[in-house]
């Protein structure tokens, strides 16, 4: 595990950390988001998705747990929220097994499935320090190991 | 024959006893059937409906207990079918048609209706209609009201926050839809981080009532100087957490001063953006006397927020109608509704219609709509 911290002082900011998570992505990676309600984690999932698919407006996946994308390379996009899940065994409701096998995941709300890890991912913690100013954390996993220095 | 929603055109017989449809939906958190006839004057009669597996009082604002198990839908959705086709007095042969949502949705909770849609089709020898569960939602006013189109819609609920112009069946515009979170969805969060029970609408309601001070909580207004109908509510929910995190030992008259905040603002943006859409319906239909909006989805049944509507329809001059509530939350009416009225227009689908985890509404209209606009003009009333 290889972790780094980094100050995002505005929203553009944490969007431009999205853009950066893109463009390393491979297929078969995780991307599990942590924070509180209003942390940033969808806005950050949404530049993600943006860069990946050119989709602007990506839905909130609360209500749906998960809203699927096809890449512009053709690859499968989850976009997946755990916010509603009781219980760990729901997980396999949520169909994730292309995106996990050949595509990219998305995680918001992980910790309601704390065992669902999957080697080769990055975890990002998101805090809010100061109005509008937000700590990320990023914690790399398997291949992310080698990743975390990019940023 | 390029649509991918492979509708075939069949001549259906319109008998004197109008269309009977089955409608199956599981396409989110509940699983539900019903069963309407289509009278040959395009009148709704619902002949049975039946919903299992949530607890109704968290539905109005999408649910926090989802069924999401696709295994819970299936084993509940034959039972339902079979006790409303019992209700209504029917066997499956005396179908004219049976519908399903299609998607969008949770995959294996649309294939869990779907897929019985499909065995009870076939075993009866019977069209089936695979049908968009927004479309049933843009319909769903006509369950309980004569109403011609065109209208504008607002269907405003945990999970969707749009603004559809619907012109008829497979005719719809969408204006505008939320950016980021969608309404009830709002309404749910906030509710969670000042610990205010569930289901979250209801609650930030009954709070807000009870606010000495509903001014004292400055919530932004989102999209200001958006020129769009579009919907953002993810940084109302952050200004309301930032909000609720500066207060030092919170009570319960913070609570409520924070709460009526909260509705106020979330009313105030959605009469806002639909004031917005109310301009460009009557732009488009400038020839309709009396335009008229309609309001659905849980989100409706707050107080706050159907007030700040009606006002503001009133100021627009548009008549404004929002279904019961039991039509307004997901339910498998709407669902048999959407069918036989697709079913009255011929448009059927094989056995091997997908089941889709997305399907915007206007990719649909788009697929479907005539090439020329027929019948748009020169309004009935």
């Amino acid at each position: 595990m290889v972790t780094r911290s980094l100050t995002l002082k505005d929203e553009s900011a944490t969007r431009a950390l999205g853009t950066q998570i893109a463009a390393l992505l491979d297929v078969g990676d995780v991307v599990r988001l942590f924070g509180d309600l209003g942390a940033g984690k969808t806005t950050l999932a949404r530049a993600v998705i943006e860069a990946l698919t050119g989709e602007a407006d990506a839905p909130s996946p609360t209500y749906t747990l998960v809203q699927t994308y096809e890449t512009d390379a053709g690859h499968v996009l989850a976009h997946a929220d755990l916010y509603r899940l009781d219980d760990e065994d729901e997980l396999e409701e949520l169909g994730l097994d292309e995106a996990l096998e050949h595509g990219f995941t998305l995680i918001e709300w992980p910790g309601n499935a704390p065992s669902f890890a999957p080697p080769d991912r990055l975890d990002l913690s998101l805090t809010e320090t100061e109005v509008g100013v937000r700590e990320a954390r990023l914690e790399g996993h398997g291949r992310w190991e080698g990743l975390i220095g990019e940023f | 024959m390029a649509l991918s929603h492979a509708s075939t055109s069949v001549q259906i017989p319109l008998s004197s006893k109008g269309l009977v449809v089955l409608g199956l939906e599981s396409s989110c958190d509940d699983t539900a059937a019903a069963v309407v006839r289509r009278h040959p004057d395009g009148q709704i009669e619902v002949l049975a409906e039946a919903v299992s597996g949530q607890n109704e009082a968290h539905a109005p604002y999408g649910g926090v207990v989802p069924e999401i198990a696709a295994r819970a839908h299936s084993e509940k959705i034959d039972g339902l079918a079979r006790q409303v086709l019992e209700t209504a007095g029917l066997k499956s042969s005396q179908l004219d048609g049976v519908a399903a949502t299609a998607g969008p949705g949770l995959i294996g909770g649309v294939m869990a209706a779907l897929m019985t849609a499909k065995g009870i089709a076939l075993g009866a020898g019977v069209p089936l209609v695979a049908v968009n569960h927004l479309e049933g939602h843009a319909l769903s006013p006509r369950l309980t009201e004569t109403l011609e189109f065109p209208y504008l819609l607002l269907l405003v609920s945990g999970g969707h926050t749009q603004l559809v112009i619907v012109e008829g069946v497979g005719q719809m515009t969408r204006l505008g839809s939320t950016i980021d979170d969608a309404a009830g969805e709002a309404f749910d969060k906030t509710a969670k981080v000042m610990g205010l029970g569930f289901p979250g609408g209801p609650a930030v309601e009954r709070y807000a009532r009870e606010a000495k001070n509903p001014e004292r909580f400055e919530l932004p207004r989102m999209l200001a100087r958006d020129k769009s109908c579009d919907f953002s509510f993810a940084g109302l929910k952050t200004a309301a957490r930032r909000a609720w995190d500066s207060l030092e030992n919170p009570n319960d008259a913070d609570r409520a001063d924070l709460a009526a905040a909260m509705q106020a603002a979330i009313a105030r943006h959605l009469s806002e953006r639909t004031r917005r859409a109310m301009d460009a319906f009557k732009a488009r239909f400038s020839g309709e006397a009396s335009p008229r909006l309609v309001v659905a989805g849980g989100v409706a049944a707050n107080g706050a927020v159907r007030e700040a509507l009606q006002l503001e329809a009133e100021k627009a001059g548009f008549q404004w109608l929002a279904p019961p509530l039991k039509y307004c939350t997901d339910n498998a009416a709407m669902i048999a509704l959407a069918g036989a009225e697709r079913l009255a227009l011929g448009q059927v689908d094989g056995l091997e219609a997908p089941a889709r985890a997305r399907w915007p509404l206007d990719a649909d209209a788009a697929q479907k709509a005539p090439a020329s606009g027929s019948g748009r003009k020169g309004p009935k009333a």
